[in-house]
């Protein structure tokens, strides 16, 4: 697959915030799995909405407000296109994957899961798929499985009939790890947890923006994304649910918007997804979500996941070939980032060292404590690529690393 | 590459020194205090944002008046083992009121631009770099948040209050 097709030198001169110096350096962002830069599409089309659309949405009777739940119910739809729901109903507006994953523990797991009862993670999620399931078994008396983590950073499949039982009632796991690179077999995931009546719950926070997601294809019940790791802005988010499970789940919040009728005791509920969005929603955080999807589209997916896949390939090469004392973590076959570790600098010093040439690095945990701890790592560094990075930016970024070796040691 | 002048202060060479063979490395335990108003304390500072652990004991002697003794164990980026390493070479052996002294001098040093140094700091002074970078005074004060909580006499952990994402 290559990615010829795209003019990727205009596509980088959509973001006009990569266009600048660091203390005095062409700024290098590689750190677009915590968060992504946003085109000039995308922050056109919030400017557009606050100064001739704003309004609230479903309730007000005049033109105003017409337009703004318009323009929210056509970014649904472009949603539910993105992933190929079966309907637009099954996206529920969130503020990002943490909020989506709180969403079904909380309003699917405390209906669903009793004591006794077990929800399966894997050793690589992040903390926001891990905490939000200790919080339900807590409640509920379940108790949490893992599927282990392989030394080449890979899931440990010859252990999923003995974990994944009929006392598993939810099975949540991530697409594509945010240390590792990871790329899961979603799929087969999916499948192997209905066999045994479970749900499955997929974290897409790494994949939503880097590869085609079919949610019909993966088979999931449940796909949690974040707008801004996919251009859109922070704060919007989007849930998928299978309308089968979602019809049976009980709502999240309560509030406005969600319900049919109130009196001072009993209410009822709309149907998903309203029942599921409490309150005024982020309502120009999902008008810029729909104008990313749109952009996305635009340059094509597979396009992304192999200009994505040939950067990734290209640094890995590099950084073994030229950079001494340094080490890869993860598997070989991985998504658009790389995690590694230097000999002579703790990942914190390494951040702090390239941040002064420009070079945005993350350093840290990474949000996944328990996974360092089996690696026996204090941390690691990452580099993580988007369709607009290049192979120049990787050939700076091995200066940087070279001279960082030899300054530490 | 340019050499980076703030990369450089921060990074100087008895600072990388004093991270890859840090003084004062290990534990007391309660058997150290072996005279009459002598009391071992031991306190855990966590960085979560970062992971990094420091356990400071300390053996306060005089019925706490004194800093009798002070050992370090831990794992960390260069700035904290340092800023560990240094803490316990300049406190061992002092009174409670210099140490309290240090601690406030140590903090002001690495939090503002300081044209002169107080003199207790002494070698300390190789820490002013980390003025210039905001992001990581937490980790150049962990173990003096561990010390003063150890000052304090508590047993409980001390956790910076930053939290990264």
């Amino acid at each position: 697959m290559t990615s010829d097709s795209v003019n990727w030198e205009a596509v980088r001169a959509d973001f006009p915030i990569l266009h600048q110096e660091v203390r005095g350096n062409p700024l290098i962002y590689f750190d677009s799995a915590a968060s992504s830069q946003k085109p000039r599409q995308v922050i056109d089309a919030l400017t557009r909405y606050y100064e001739h659309d704003n309004a609230n949405v479903h309730r007000g009777l005049h033109e105003l407000s017409s337009r703004a739940t318009d323009a929210f119910e056509a970014a649904r739809n472009k949603v539910a296109k993105f992933l190929n729901a079966a309907s637009a109903d099954e996206i529920i507006f969130t503020r990002g994957t943490t909020e989506g994953i709180n969403l079904v523990a909380q309003a699917y797991g405390t209906r669903y899961v009793k004591e006794g009862d077990a929800i399966l993670l894997t050793e690589m999620e992040h903390h926001s798929n891990l905490v939000p399931w200790q919080l339900l078994a807590e409640r509920t008396g379940a108790s949490l499985r893992f599927v282990p983590v392989l030394e080449d950073g890979t899931l440990d499949l010859s252990k999923l009939p003995e974990l994944l039982t009929p006392e598993v009632k939810i099975f949540s796991f991530t697409h594509i790890s945010n240390s590792l690179g990871t790329v899961n077999p979603v799929a087969d995931l999916c499948r192997a947890a209905r066999a045994v009546g479970a749900i499955s719950v997929v974290d897409a926070a790494q994949s939503a923006g880097h590869l085609p997601v079919d949610v019909q294809a993966l088979g999931c019940d449940f796909l949690a994304l974040s707008g801004h790791k996919m251009c859109a802005p922070t704060g919007i988010g989007a849930l998928y649910g299978r309308a089968e499970v979602l019809e049976k789940t009980p709502p999240y919040h309560g509030g406005g918007e969600m319900i049919v009728s109130v009196s001072l005791h009993k209410s009822t509920y709309k149907e998903a997804p309203h029942r599921f969005e409490a309150g005024t929603p982020n309502i120009a955080g999902a008008v810029g979500l729909g104008a990313a999807v749109d952009y996305l589209e635009s340059i094509g997916r597979q396009n992304i996941a192999a200009h994505d896949g040939e950067l990734v390939r290209y640094a890995q090469q590099r950084m073994e070939a030229d950079v001494p004392g340094i080490r890869i973590i993860g598997p070989r076959d991985r998504s658009g980032l790389v995690g590694f570790v230097m000999e002579s600098a703790h990942p914190h010093d390494l951040t702090t060292y390239a941040d002064r040439y420009g070079l945005a690095l993350r350093g840290g945990h990474h949000c996944n404590q328990p996974l360092m701890k089996k690696f026996k790592l204090p941390g690691t560094s990452r580099a993580s690529f988007y369709f607009y990075n290049t192979k120049e930016e990787i050939d700076r970024m091995i200066t940087i690393l070279q001279e960082a070796a030899r300054f530490f040691s | 590459m340019i050499p980076n002048s703030d990369l450089e202060e921060l990074y100087q060479q008895v600072l990388l020194d004093h991270s890859r063979r840090p003084r004062n490395f290990g534990e007391l335990s309660e058997a150290d205090a072996t005279e009459a108003g002598e009391k071992v304390v031991k306190v855990q500072g966590d960085n979560p944002s970062c992971g990094d652990e420091i356990v400071v004991s300390v053996k306060l002697a005089d019925t706490g008046l004194k800093l009798a003794d002070i050992k370090f164990t831990g794992q960390g980026c260069a700035i904290s083992q340092a800023s560990a390493s240094l803490m316990t070479i300049k406190t061992k052996g002092r009174s409670r009121a210099e140490v309290e002294e240090l601690i406030a001098a140590f903090h002001d040093l690495i939090t503002k631009q300081t044209e002169n140094p107080p003199d207790i700091l002494g070698d300390l002074q190789l820490l002013q770099g980390v003025w210039r970078f905001p992001q990581r005074v937490k980790c150049a004060t962990l173990a003096w948040r561990a010390l003063e909580q150890a000052l304090r006499e508590g047993s409980a952990s001390v956790v910076t209050t930053e939290v990264e994402g």
